[in-house]
């Protein structure tokens, strides 16, 4: 009697938990999250209403955090510099698993069947591929360049055929590994170039480029035919030209890619590079205001957004692809970090770590849809990521 | 009009010279140190961390700076170090000010306040 009493008190015990948890029902595809950098809080966020709905805290250091997602666009994995990976349930707004993987981390990705997170890593150098359902280490490839040598990795992008393609800074390479065979997996080194300090793959998943800090250049692999070997483009693009100093490094993840040609920050120079995707060469410069970070299309590629270094990083320009001219300048706040278009690009949220706050500007009339709160706001990234090549 | 306008000029230029005389010798004002600390959690912190301890640029907590000659680290801030990915940041601050940046750094230095705030 007890017992039975004991267990029907259980049970109901059980179903109130389970009612406070079970979220009402809902999709994930507009959900996102806005990283508060310095508090190790991410921000559960929806862009159809604008709103935020809910806090997730204890992430850690997320100075130069990167977020991906799983394959159905319900967790985000949150990597952040101190080592942290993170699982959060977007619908519960909960940690649903944490691990310290490493000493310095900078980001990571999900593999094309959606099974392996990897994260990649400064220290110790090298990358490691987690179960994305557990995140329980499947298998590492340390970046041991030469005996005992250890590289910090950079830009590491997912491909398709379960490869993931990255950089190695102090080794000069371009890595490919396949983890067809998770617990074995198999690696092909390519020589890139000086100090290749980030690198992206085109949203195909055949061209993987890592732009060079210690020379004028990009390394570019075309991974449907990786036999040819790294090709070098854009070659001494400054020479004979002073660089100015390079008080934050250009990130080339979310860059543009628009009507056949690809819009990229120039390091050390006020300048967005214009490239003939066709044949790989130069089409035109873009004079902007600053030494650009990120360089991102809108969706449908008729607008290109850029935002800038320090002690420019409190502007906005937005260049007109056709034309290649910049037909706005925007002052969305003190230390502008990132910026993240909605799927379809009809609005754009935009980050001011100083200000403590998120703009969301229409992208066809510039105007101001919303503003939200948040403690130095850093990236911004929509689920919508979960279903794209190389984010 | 005139008279009024230079008459200004001179007490701003006045103000101006006892502000960076009181400071020549001492620490940066308080608002200003506010300023330094949040560049160089940010700013530095880019590559260097935002809690130091390293990132594309190496960790500048005070075990890895010990022992290393404070003009030398001083200069590094100021002019940079050709070869590498550290710019000069001469443009943004003073050498005083630099000096007190490689201080701190050597003996810990302080969270941006917005931080403190927040945590609380």
């Amino acid at each position: 009697m007890m017992g039975r009493m004991l267990g029907v008190g259980l049970l109901s015990l059980g179903l109130l938990a389970g009612c406070a948890q079970t979220p009402a029902l809902r999709g994930t595809g507009d959900m996102g999250v806005v990283i508060e950098r310095a508090t190790g809080t991410v921000q559960v966020v929806e862009h159809s209403g604008r709103t935020r709905l809910g806090s997730v805290p204890g992430l850690g250091d997320l100075s130069h955090a990167h977020v991906t997602y799983s394959r159905d666009a319900r967790y985000a994995f949150v990597f952040g510099r101190d080592g942290g990976l993170t699982k959060v349930d977007l619908l519960t707004q909960r940690i649903v698993k944490r691990v310290i993987q490493a000493g310095n981390s900078i980001g990571g990705s999900v593999s094309q069947d959606g099974r392996l997170v990897v994260a990649q890593n400064y220290q110790p150098g090298g990358i490691k591929a987690f179960d994305a359902e557990t995140l329980e280490l499947v298998s590492e490839v340390p970046a041991e360049y030469a005996p005992g040598q250890f590289s910090k990795v950079v830009g590491l992008a997912d491909v398709p055929g379960q490869k993931f393609v990255y950089a190695l800074f102090e080794a000069g390479e371009i890595w490919v590994t396949d983890f067809t065979d998770p617990r074995q997996p198999r690696t092909t080194r390519y020589p890139a170039g000086k100090q290749p300090y980030d690198g992206l793959v085109t949203p195909d998943g055949r061209y993987f480029m890592a732009g060079l800090f210690g020379e004028d250049g990009i390394a570019l692999l075309d991974l449907w035919h990786p036999e040819k070997g790294v090709r070098k483009i854009l070659d001494g693009y400054g020479r004979g030209e002073e660089k100015l100093p390079v008080y934050k490094m250009p990130h080339l993840r979310g860059w543009a890619m628009a009507g056949g040609f690809a819009f990229l920050p120039a390091i050390g120079r006020h300048e967005v590079l214009v490239v003939d995707t066709r044949t790989w060469t130069e089409a035109a410069r873009v004079p902007v205001k600053g030494q650009p970070v990120f360089v991102m299309a809108r969706p449908d590629g008729r607008q290109v957004w850029v935002n800038f270094a320090f002690p420019d990083n409190g502007w906005v320009q937005v260049i007109d692809t056709p034309t290649r001219e910049v037909v706005k300048t925007l002052a969305p706040g003190k230390a502008v970090l990132h910026m993240e278009f909605t799927p379809r690009g009809d609005e754009v949220w935009v980050s001011a770590r100083d200000d403590n706050k998120v703009t969301v500007f229409d992208t066809a009339s510039f105007e101001v849809r919303q503003t939200l709160p948040a403690t130095a706001p850093s990236g911004i990234f929509f689920s919508h990521r979960a279903a794209r090549i190389g984010f | 009009m005139a008279v009024d306008r230079s008459l200004w000029v001179h007490v701003v230029v006045l103000l101006g010279v006892a502000a960076v005389a009181a400071t020549a010798q001492a620490e940066p004002a308080a608002a200003r140190q506010k300023e330094l600390v949040n560049m160089v959690r940010q700013d530095c912190g880019s590559c260097h961390g935002l809690t130091l301890q390293g990132g594309l640029g190496p960790a500048l907590l005070p075990s890895d700076l010990k022992g290393k000659p404070a003009e030398s680290l001083v200069a590094t801030v100021m002019m940079g170090r050709p070869g590498t990915a550290m710019p000069g940041w001469a443009p943004f601050m003073s050498e005083q000010e630099a000096e007190w940046i490689v201080a701190r750094l050597m003996q810990g230095f302080p969270p941006v306040a917005q931080q403190l705030e927040s945590s609380k």
